[in-house]
């Protein structure tokens, strides 16, 4: 009892220390120059000059309109886009070929999908090369703003496309929790459609399940940065982007309105997300209404169908975005309409001196310790509250998905002054803490239903039989527990291949992974050579996630018994 | 250099600047200098990992870049280290600089020097008080950077696609009437589209003279109304009808590849053979320059105060200078970009490495290229791009 405490409390200690005060600190840096005081530059006077400056900005107000509509719409979409898909496919598709499906779309780093989905989607893109000019009469593409659209619509596509796999995922795993065929047959028998039992009965409960990872959904929506530049309006862009933008402006004196909207980025997540909670008691009494009026009608099944078929263009739109960049990768001249390059080349592969291999090495090495450094702590906190017998307080489960919520250029601008004064900036170290801010959360998510999950009597057998407690975790817990293990690192993996601001702020733009080359050249015109590194960087997850599951297959190989659950 | 150094100092020579130079050499040994350089251009970036293997094998100094999505980013990294107190030891030891971001760092006192004028090859250059080395968009240098390829605003244009292009900015409206929806330029927060409004502004000012003294209110209404005019007039005849812009030159020049508009913009006369070379445009792309001349600047390098390797990025910037590195960058196989040494002060056998260069259709004759525009003063283009969003980001 007490080693669970003490365990409970190094590790309640290193979050602490590791994440809760950097962030606190970070912020305090970027709230002190967003009141005016950042003495590098000259500035010493407290005051809220910041503020009306960057009220006072061109395009402030449409930044913010574009933020929010981007932001909340791709999240309420994504929501009920996922809830009709998971509705119709729930019981017809095994959950394993569900996750199967979804993999690429997980692993796929967003700058990746967005330079894909760029070039699939603008005028002179691959679909309009596909239809051109048979189809179109097109001989040169037209003057339609498919991507970069002012309304952000092909920024909400690309956000959609990130974040109904990893909805269809929670979902899944929350309907494991709940007697779905039980409440179904109930619901048919009393005469409601299958659409509409989903609705009104099943989704309420799985509802709960999935609130923190729509609130992480709906923070990252509100303030992604990569897939904004490359899909979003550009004049003027999303806040998240306005706020790089003046950042690294030439005139130094933005710094501060710059901070002053990093800051507000800050506040704009944390009303949205209050918003969200406040409108639930609503969404409650409404959905209590509704229940009660006993519709039993199958009308919900046409809706469920439209989201479903939604759903799947949306994921063959993102396949082909990927598929686009494999071509590209290996292409030399590929000039609208033709459907395929005119000629090929291995050249942008053939050089790994000249950048990725260099690249591909560091995304490798910081992947690696950042997953490992958090499947470790995320082992020690879990059987510490195994060995304490005590569940998770709130307190803590907000302590360890804090830098999910909180928007990254909210803090890291301050964190990087921080890390500088401390003289500890511009290494692989920083970024693999750094890292650690975000892969850690993503494990914890993944790992902690299994981990409760897990037959208690093996581990009670094991005390009989005279296994003490490190010994019960060794032997018997992480061994029954290696495939989500591995499932939770290749996520953690993933997430770490993903890694934008954070690397490019605490490496001092030192440490080049694929991701931020990735972006870095996406800014560039050679598609070809993005098609290498974006290859690459959707390639390593998937490779993460491959060997997730070849390894309990080989580990289990004599012990199929092992091999099926958890 | 070894061997001419032995030979100045058998001669006697050794002037104390000479002396100061192999001490330089000497702490640069075994330095890694992180070069900080917007890397969105794949065949420069390949000529820094050159001039990194050059130096290491010639001085021992290594070169990373540090590829940046826009050079203000190093700015800020100095300023955050400023703020942090880091006085040395700085994680950026060079940048690719020049305009606004030199006067910026300039001002602010988080630049090292004066140095340019010692590196033992600025001797090749043309240091006179008005000379394009030694002025970075009216601004005096004053040893402070150190040049190191010569841009020039060129439009690049598909020869099968536009048979006359336009022959000044005014002509540019009227092409887009005839075509709408063929024209853009980067967008205005980026240096490039900056430039492309310059261009116009320099070719529309009334009084040429003001724009080479600091900004004022009045000067600038008076200069930029023709300007406002003419835009208004192009705006809506623009890609996108004028509401959404490329990020960047880079990203412009694919919309030219893939046929979405019909000019890029660039500032390397080079571009087109280059790009032509690399297989990013079509075999007919060429360059023009609107009649009058455009736009020409010289590219420097520049050092932060608390930059950890000093010593190293001295040695690249005076590597940067050589003449062989000058006609190696010149290569339309490699850079093509114009070199910045005053030919006069070559010697006959630097001279020859020049005349033996390749060339290629794509590539203009320096004649063709017309006069070279000075910039504005650099506080032009801060209130121009401010201005320009005040009318059009709403």
């Amino acid at each position: 009892m007490n080693d669970g405490r003490a365990l409970r409390a190094v590790v309640a200690f290193a979050l602490m220390g590791g994440i809760v005060l950097p962030i606190l600190a970070g912020f305090g840096q970027t709230a002190r120059a967003a009141f005016g005081v950042l003495p590098a530059i000259g500035a010493v006077e407290w005051s809220l000059t910041p503020w009306a400056q960057l009220f006072a900005l061109p395009g402030f107000g449409t930044s913010l309109r574009l933020t929010l509509v981007t932001g909340l719409g791709s999240t309420l979409l994504a929501l009920a886009l996922a809830a009709g898909f998971c509705a119709l496919m729930h019981g017809r598709m095994a959950q394993s070929a569900m996750g199967r499906l979804l993999m690429p779309f997980l692993a796929a780093p967003h700058a990746a999908l967005a330079i894909g989905l760029a070039f699939l989607l603008t005028p002179s893109g691959w679909i309009a090369r596909l239809l051109s000019p048979w189809a179109t009469g097109w001989d040169r593409p037209p003057d339609l703003a498919t991507v970069n659209d002012g309304w952000g619509v092909a920024l909400i596509v690309g956000l959609l496309i990130k974040e109904i796999p990893f909805l269809l995922l929670v979902m899944g795993s929350a309907l494991g929790q709940l007697p779905v065929r039980q409440q179904m047959a109930a619901g048919r028998a009393l005469g409601y459609g299958r659409g509409v039992v989903w609705v009104k009965l099943i989704m309420p409960q799985v509802y709960p399940l999935i609130r923190l990872p729509i609130f992480i959904v709906l923070a990252f929506a509100l303030s992604v940065v990569d897939m904004a530049i490359i899909l979003g309006p550009s004049n003027p862009p999303t806040l998240a982007v306005a706020i790089m933008r003046w950042f690294s402006a030439p005139d130094t004196a933005l710094l501060l309105p710059a901070s002053a909207a990093a800051l507000l980025q800050a506040v704009i997540v944390a009303a949205a997300i209050g918003a969200w909670i406040g409108a639930e008691p609503l969404a409650k009494r409404l959905g209590l209404w509704w229940l009660r009026r006993g519709g039993r009608g199958h009308r919900a099944e046409p809706g469920l169908l439209a989201a479903s078929s939604v759903v799947l263009t949306l994921l063959v739109l993102g396949a082909l975005a990927l598929v686009s960049l494999l071509v590209w990768s290996i292409a030399w001249r590929w000039s609208f309409p033709q459907g395929l390059p005119q000629s090929w080349s291995l050249k942008g592969w053939m050089t790994p001196g000249s950048g990725w291999g260099r690249a591909f090495q560091a995304t490798l090495v910081i992947g690696v310790c950042a997953t490992a450094a958090s499947l470790a702590l995320a082992i020690a906190w879990l059987e510490g509250e195994d060995r304490a017998r005590r569940a998770r307080a709130t307190w803590a489960q907000a302590l360890i998905y804090l830098p999910l919520l909180v928007p990254q250029i909210g803090f890291l601008y301050g964190l990087n002054v921080l890390f500088l004064r401390l003289g500890i900036s511009g290494g692989m170290l920083a970024v693999i803490w750094a890292q650690i801010l975000f892969v850690f959360p993503y494990v914890m998510i993944a790992l902690s239903d299994p981990w409760r999950a897990l037959d208690c009597q093996h581990v009670r057998a094991a005390a009989a039989l005279g296994a003490g407690p490190w010994r019960r975790l060794w032997a018997v817990k992480l061994p029954m527990l290696i495939r989500p293990l591995m499932v939770a690192a290749a996520i953690g993996f993933a997430v770490s291949v993903a890694q934008y601001l954070p690397t490019l702020f605490m490496g001092a733009g030192r440490v080049a992974t694929l991701t931020t080359e990735a972006v870095t050249l996406a800014s560039g015109s050679d598609r070809r050579i993005v098609g290498v590194y974006a290859v690459l960087q959707a390639g390593l997850p998937f490779i993460a996630y491959g060997i997730a599951l070849m390894v309990p297959a080989f580990v289990y190989r004599n012990r199929r018994g092992l091999s099926g659950g958890a | 250099m070894r061997s001419l150094m032995i030979a100045a100092l058998g001669l006697g020579l050794a002037t104390p600047a000479l002396a100061d130079w192999q001490q330089t050499l000497e702490a640069a040994r075994g330095q890694t200098v992180y070069w900080n350089a917007w890397g969105g251009d794949a065949r420069t970036n390949a000529f820094i990992a050159w001039v990194g293997e050059q130096t290491e094998a010639k001085y021992g100094v290594k070169v990373e870049q540090v590829k940046l999505t826009d050079t203000a980013t190093a700015v800020t990294q100095v300023i955050s280290e400023k703020a942090a107190g880091k006085d040395s030891g700085g994680s950026v030891d060079m940048i690719w600089i020049n305009g606004p971001n030199f006067l910026s760092m300039k001002e602010q006192g988080l630049l090292h020097g004066p140095f340019a004028n010692d590196l033992p090859n600025a001797k090749y250059l043309d240091l006179s008080p008005n000379s394009a080395a030694s002025v970075d968009f009216t601004v005096p240098v004053e040893g402070y950077e150190s040049a190191w390829r010569l841009a020039r605003f060129v439009f690049t244009y598909d020869s099968a696609v536009v048979a006359e292009p336009p022959r000044s900015m005014a002509g540019f409206l009227d092409y887009a009437k005839a075509n709408p929806g063929r024209v853009t330029h980067p967008d205005v927060s980026n240096f490039m589209g900056a430039t492309f409004l310059k261009q116009a502004l320099i070719e529309f000012a009334p009084d040429q003279a003001a724009l080479q003294l600091p900004v004022t209110d009045a000067a600038f209404e008076a200069a930029a109304s023709p300007l406002w005019g003419w835009y208004d007039a192009l705006r809506p005849f623009m890609w996108r009808e004028g509401a959404t812009f490329p990020e960047n030159e880079s990203v412009q020049q694919q919309l030219l590849n893939d046929g979405e508009v019909d000019f890029g913009v660039s500032f390397d006369p080079a571009s087109a053979a280059g790009a032509i070379a690399e297989g990013l445009l079509p075999d007919t792309a060429r360059v023009f320059v609107p009649e009058g001349g455009s736009i020409g600047n010289i590219s420097f390098v520049a050092i932060p105060y608390n930059a950890a390797n000093r010593e190293g990025a001295e040695v690249v910037a005076n590597f940067l200078l050589d003449p062989a590195t000058q006609a190696h960058q010149q290569n339309i196989e490699v850079l093509g970009s114009f070199s910045v040494l005053d030919p006069s002060k070559l010697n006959v056998e630097a001279a020859a490495l020049f005349a033996a260069l390749p060339s290629s259709p794509a590539l203009p004759k320096l004649e063709e290229l017309g006069p070279t525009l000075l910039e504005p003063h650099a506080s032009w283009m801060t209130k121009l791009v401010a201005a320009w969003g005040e009318r059009y980001t709403k």
